[in-house]
């Protein structure tokens, strides 16, 4: 067999490993999917009118402003997902099953790539369960067919990138708790760009930031194919940032499991 | 008490360096390893070890934790790599081609190695998926394995709810759903009751039956002795001897006896008449290696009757790791810090 047949077959087994745990142990699914959705809620129903009111768009007002808010949620539901993965790589890594893998004649890179495949699956689950939530508060997505189809490509890029990253740094510590942790700052990187409020709104120096961080092009592209608004160079940003943060976190992720160790 | 050190036994190496030139598969050795040597961080864990398995036989590797056991393991198993030594794992250098070495070998590590959300059954199919084995062959292996290993009740439960023994077996079971000719055993009883470890040994012995080459590591020295046709002792990252249960048993015949005084100076004066002997200060106790034979009882006992020592109580043991340890290395057993 062939490296790649070997990769795919393994892969594959993997993958029916990692939704077989889904399966198994769907309350980390919840627990995952209970943040953003959490967020939204309180974005939509405490911020919302304010906040929308601000916006300063025709309508104005809550409605205005779910229609704002959902594509930040659903980039924090895509890191808290992947926050998960650092999570279950972890508990992976040290509960010894991975060390099995590593004595077996399988491709080695099928690890990883189970738990990446798994991983976006669960992201398009929860993602699915998030935009079903914000459309029942207001969400009142524009887009066509082909629109949507572009969003979950979108997505599918982000996640990808993400999850390799989160893979590594499930890796890069010993401890379940640590590699909990690691993440955090993904969630909150929205925060700090277009997904809460307009960059314009902030002062110069977190502007600036919030301009030229990764999720904000991302961000600005789905709100651009959901709700029809100007996409402009983001979409070129948005799969430059994934394209490196995959290659970096693919890397890293890789050497960090073949360096010479067994946990 | 001292002659067992030095250098390695005479007649431990069975096969001499021409059976690899000759290649493996004529050959019968199924794991070499000379000069193996592995340091972590300027710490030397295996400082030159050369041990040789015949296919088809138990080898048990023993020692005290941190002696070196796991580190020799994960280095056969292509887990780390050696700093030094020349190895052969079913014909293969596990550091130039690790894939053709862990083609041919199982490893049932120290902690266990199950995935707990799978229930048994799917822990073994995800082995068989693992070893390409085909879906029908891979059910019907897992079925023979649940039945062989006494796990059938279990098979649809997750392992969270097994008791340790069948953890250990469910364990085991995985390790031989791809059939490997080199099973690695690293402590498979520790922290298992005397019924799982028996269940284990029993479990051992028949793998043998199937041709099987075994490298095990204990602590045991009666589980070596079960188990294994050729034992080496590890101590402190070297092999202080190697050979069949018997020729080691016969180093360290009757274990020891043990001689406890009413008083620091009766001590004193019984270890200046008896050689060899260690003391136990705060239990006022001598430690002597014997033979275990009468004659050499009485002419002790003598000895301390002549000089005038009263012994309060004297107490016969049988040989266990420590008394090896005693033996042939002159030291008791020290390596009692951290698993490694």
């Amino acid at each position: 067999m062939n490296a790649l047949s070997l990769w795919v077959g393994d892969s594959a087994t993997m993958l029916r490993r990692q939704l077989r745990h889904m399966q198994r142990y769907p309350s980390l699914v919840v627990l995952l999917v209970s943040v953003p959705v959490i967020l939204l809620l309180l974005f939509v129903y405490v911020f919302g009118e304010t906040l929308g009111a601000g916006l300063g768009g025709p309508s104005g007002g809550r409605g205005a402003y779910a229609d704002y808010v959902t594509p930040g949620i659903i980039l924090i539901t895509v890191a808290s997902v992947a926050q998960g993965t650092a999570i279950s790589v972890a508990m992976d890594t040290t509960s010894g099953i991975v060390t099995r893998f590593r004595t077996m004649a399988i491709s080695r890179a099928s690890v990883l790539t189970g738990h990446v495949l798994g991983a976006m699956t669960k992201t398009m689950l929860a993602v699915a369960v998030v935009v079903g939530v914000a459309m029942l508060v207001g969400f009142q997505p524009t887009a066509t067919a082909l629109e949507w189809l572009a969003a979950v490509g979108v997505l599918a890029m982000v996640s990808w990138a993400l999850t390799w990253l989160t893979v590594a740094l499930g890796l890069v510590t010993d401890s379940v708790e640590t590699a909990s942790n690691l993440p955090m700052p993904l969630i909150l990187l929205p925060f700090f760009g277009s997904g809460f409020v307009p960059t314009e709104s902030m002062p110069d120096w977190l502007r600036w930031f919030a301009e030229y961080q990764p999720f904000t092009p991302v961000m600005e592209t789905l709100r651009g194919l959901l709700l029809g608004t100007a996409i402009g160079n983001s979409a070129i940003l948005a799969v430059a940032w994934c394209a490196a943060i995959s290659l970096v976190g693919f890397l890293w992720a890789k050497a960090l499991f073949n360096r010479d160790s067994t946990h | 008490m001292n002659d067992y050190r030095s250098g390695p036994v005479g007649g431990a190496l069975s096969g001499g360096p021409g059976l690899r030139e000759a290649g493996f598969e004529s050959g019968p050795a199924a794991i070499s390893a000379m000069g193996l040597r592995k340091s972590f961080g300027g710490q030397v864990v295996l400082d030159g070890i050369d041990l040789e398995v015949a296919e088809g036989t138990v080898f048990a590797l023993l020692g005290p934790n941190g002696a070196g056991k796991t580190t020799t393991v994960n280095i056969l198993s292509t887990l780390i790599t050696a700093d030094g030594g020349d190895i052969r794992v079913a014909g293969h250098d596990p550091a130039r081609e690790p894939e053709a070495v862990r083609r041919s070998i199982g490893v049932t590590g120290q902690f266990s190695a199950v995935d707990d959300l799978l229930t048994g059954e799917e822990n073994l199919r995800l082995m068989a998926d693992l070893g390409h084995l085909g879906r029908a062959e891979g059910r019907r292996r897992a079925a023979g394995l649940l039945e062989r290993f006494d796990l059938v009740q279990a098979a649809k439960k997750t392992p969270p709810q097994y008791s340790g023994g069948m953890r250990r077996r469910l364990d085991l079971a995985m390790t031989l759903m791809v059939d490997p000719r080199v099973v690695f055993l690293d402590e498979p009883t520790a922290g298992l009751d005397p019924r799982g470890r028996r269940t284990m040994w029993r479990i051992i012995r028949d793998l043998v039956a199937d041709d099987v080459t075994i490298f095990l590591t204990t602590q045991y020295l009666e589980e070596a002795d079960q188990l294994a046709d050729r034992i080496a002792i590890l101590d402190h990252g070297t092999l202080v001897a190697q050979g069949t249960g018997y020729e080691l048993k016969r180093r360290i015949p009757g274990g020891h006896v043990r001689l406890e005084f009413a008083d620091a100076r009766g001590l004193e004066s019984a270890a200046g008449i008896v050689g060899g002997s260690t003391r136990e200060e705060d239990a006022l106790a001598l430690r002597v290696p014997t033979d275990g034979g009468v004659g050499s009882l009485k002419t002790m006992l003598d000895r301390l009757e002549g000089g005038g020592i009263p012994v309060e109580e004297i107490s016969m043991h049988t040989p266990d790791l420590d008394d090896v340890f005693l033996a042939l290395t002159g030291h008791p057993e020290t390596g009692k810090d951290a698993p490694r």
